[in-house]
């Protein structure tokens, strides 16, 4: 057995200090979380209300804007109609909207926070570990304090999305800015340049490729949540994987699930193409 | 005073530099104080001074300081001790703002890796200087396109910097450091990194437009033949510390140690060596006086011009100033000795 003495409430600790929270700032919780919401059905009702044709077409449109490539958008347009024809159109739109709002929060909270990591050594010295533990860590642990402080529902879906796929932008956030070659930022820096027209003339241009990956893989691990999501409320492709779990009905939890790996592909192609595009922001065919 | 001026500068790189400035103030060298400290010396107790419309050349091997001194001169890089004196102005001093209005206002920077901002333009990085003062759009275009065609690259304005060649690259950088008219241009090594004819021709090409522009340049180097074509003065750097400031002559017939030395090594005196600085000097009571018939020579002529004159004469060489006055007298054999050292 171990000794009693030595053991750490550190579970205790946790409980106590969301209680508090609660208790304090239950109020202004709730009022973002209403505004979130909001945001989401609101976003939801479009997407649904949407004829399907208009959003498949809206798809293809993005697509062939990012790949400049009628392949890659004709393959986008495919698979979005294997969804629908799988019967899950309406709920791929839910996960959809879910997603957008998810992702979008984290990269506003995310390309901020990368940039002050990339210009402060000692914030990153303290995000880094923080970063590999928000990665590390099973995401449905998530789903604990975002239910203890929003409850069940789509809010706390959205909250846990968001710590669980925000790490990657973060990261590649500050990467893409310390990878800029020193002696551009001195040649900046010796005309005069001040740290704003630094960082928004060339830090951030020339950290674009690795931005925009990482926002890919936020993306994509933003996917990879909802199915995680649906446990707390999420409604969507999630909640009919969880359905089929719990009926052992492969048949309609595959479904379900091809359904979500074929809007992870498009995201993918999407966010790959502009990544493609942002690394070579120069007319094609130079050879260079 | 001069124009610029740095005074006993030292420069440590490392997070907790006091203990290895003190030594460096003893006396220290770079080793004993990096095993010792495990912090690097850049630079080390050097002052020098600069004077307005001059070519100053720093010169030494890879890590001797070349570059963190010239950082220095635009605060790229903070001293760990010492002043730097802009035209009388402490620059140390200088809040960040009025910092950069300095640099916008007086310097431009050319470096060894071009330092090109790879997502614009060849228009666009040119401008960049003046974009950064907040100049209008349609004048900074204008200034650009005029100091683009000057420098040759007329038709590739709309180039990006990895389309064109190295020589193509650092006329970009020149062009871009000229736009906003600096006082001073500051020159890390700008040349290192081309093909030895491109590299001839952009000194050429740097010395045709001083002898318009009268810019004060300091200009790195590693190179003494470089050094020696376009340095009014050169100074010499070793492990952080300088040796020699001189003339290119004072360098080459009185090298002060073994590492200067090595340096002037395989050059090709001829080349650098003038008639003033080989000759005897009227002044000194050599109880000599210029003969008429003696052949003429100016005073700054190279020895490679001055060795046919020498060779078809027997006696004496006169020197003449730029008003066609004798001040100096050369013999033959002090002309061949010279070559032949
Ligand atoms: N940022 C830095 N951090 C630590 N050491 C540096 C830094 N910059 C230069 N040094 C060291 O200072 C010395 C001088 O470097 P530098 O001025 O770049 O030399 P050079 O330009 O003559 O090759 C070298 O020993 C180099 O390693
Ligand atoms: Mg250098």
């Amino acid at each position: 057995m171990f000794p009693e003495e030595l053991s750490l409430p550190l579970g205790k600790w946790v409980n106590r200090f969301v209680d508090w929270l609660v208790v304090n700032y239950g109020d202004g919780f709730s009022a973002f979380a209403d505004s979130l919401l909001i945001l989401l059905v609101w976003l939801e009702q479009i997407l649904r209300g949407t004829p399907w044709w208009l959003v498949v077409l809206t798809l293809i449109a993005i697509g062939f804007h990012a790949s400049r490539s009628w392949k890659i958008a004709a393959g986008l347009g495919i698979a979005m109609i294997a969804i629908g024809s799988l019967g899950l159109w309406d709920k791929a739109m839910q996960t959809l909207a879910l997603m957008i709002v998810a992702t979008s929060l984290s990269v506003a909270i995310g390309i901020p926070v990368g940039i002050v990591m990339a210009l402060s050594n000692r914030l990153r010295a303290v995000m880094l570990p923080v970063l590999d533990t928000m990665q590390t860590m099973p995401s449905f642990v998530y789903l604990i304090p975002a239910l203890m402080l929003f409850g069940l529902g789509k809010v706390p879906a959205i909250l846990a999305t968001v710590i669980y796929a925000a790490p990657p932008v973060m990261r590649l956030t500050d990467l893409g800015i310390r990878l800029v070659d020193r002696e551009v930022l001195e040649a900046s820096r010796s005309f005069g340049a001040s740290r704003g027209q630094i960082l928004w003339g060339v830090q951030l241009p020339l950290a674009l490729p690795n931005i925009m990956a990482g926002i890919n893989q936020t993306t994509m691990m933003a996917i990879s949540m909802v199915v995680i999501a649906s446990m707390i409320g999420a409604r969507g492709l999630g909640e009919q994987v969880l359905i089929g779990i719990q009926r052992l009905d492969v048949g309609a939890g595959m479904e379900a699930g091809i359904a979500i790996v074929l809007l992870a592909v498009v995201f993918d192609r999407i966010g790959q193409s502009y990544g493609k595009r942002a690394q070579r922001s120069k007319p094609a065919g130079d050879g260079a | 005073m001069s124009y610029l001026e740095i005074r006993n500068i030292y420069k440590i790189f490392g997070p907790h530099p006091q203990r290895a400035l003190e030594m460096a103030m003893a006396g220290d060298d770079k080793d004993s104080i990096l095993a010792k400290t495990g912090h690097t010396v850049g630079l080390s107790n050097v002052s020098l001074s600069v004077e307005r419309g001059e070519t100053f050349v720093v010169m030494g091997l890879s890590g001797s300081g070349k570059s963190t001194l010239i950082r220095h001169l635009n605060r790229l890089i903070d001293p760990t001790s010492g002043e730097v004196l802009f035209d009388g102005t402490d620059i140390l001093s200088m809040s960040i703002p009025d910092l950069n209005t300095f640099r916008r206002a007086k310097l431009g920077m050319v470096f060894q890796r071009f330092g090109l901002l790879p997502h614009r333009t060849v228009l666009e990085n040119v401008a960049y200087g003046l974009e950064i003062q907040r100049i209008n759009r349609t004048i900074r275009h204008q200034r650009a396109r005029n100091w683009i065609t000057r420098v040759g690259l007329g038709g590739y304005e709309d180039s990006f910097p990895d389309q064109l060649s190295g020589g193509m690259q650092q006329r970009v950088g020149l062009a871009r450091a000229l736009t906003t008219d600096p006082e001073v241009l500051l020159m890390d090594e700008a040349f290192s990194a081309l093909d030895p004819l491109i590299r001839a021709d952009m000194q050429d090409e740097l010395m045709a437009l001083q002898t318009e522009l009268h810019k004060t340049i300091v200009f790195i180097t590693h190179d003494l033949d470089e050094a020696l074509k376009l340095g009014d003065r050169i100074a010499i750097l070793k492990d952080g510390m300088l040796v020699q400031v001189g003339r290119p002559e004072d360098i080459i017939l009185s090298p002060v140690d073994d590492y200067v030395r090595a340096f002037t090594r395989d050059v090709n005196r001829s080349r650098v060596l003038r008639a003033r600085s080989l000759m005897t000097p009227l002044s000194l009571p050599c109880g000599q006086a210029v003969d008429a018939i003696w052949p003429q020579v100016q005073s700054d002529m190279r020895l490679e011009d001055i060795l046919p004159v020498a060779l078809a004469t027997n006696g004496s060489i006169a020197v003449m100033d730029q008003h066609e006055q004798p001040v100096g007298i050369l013999t033959r054999q002090q002309v061949i000795d010279a070559i032949s050292v």
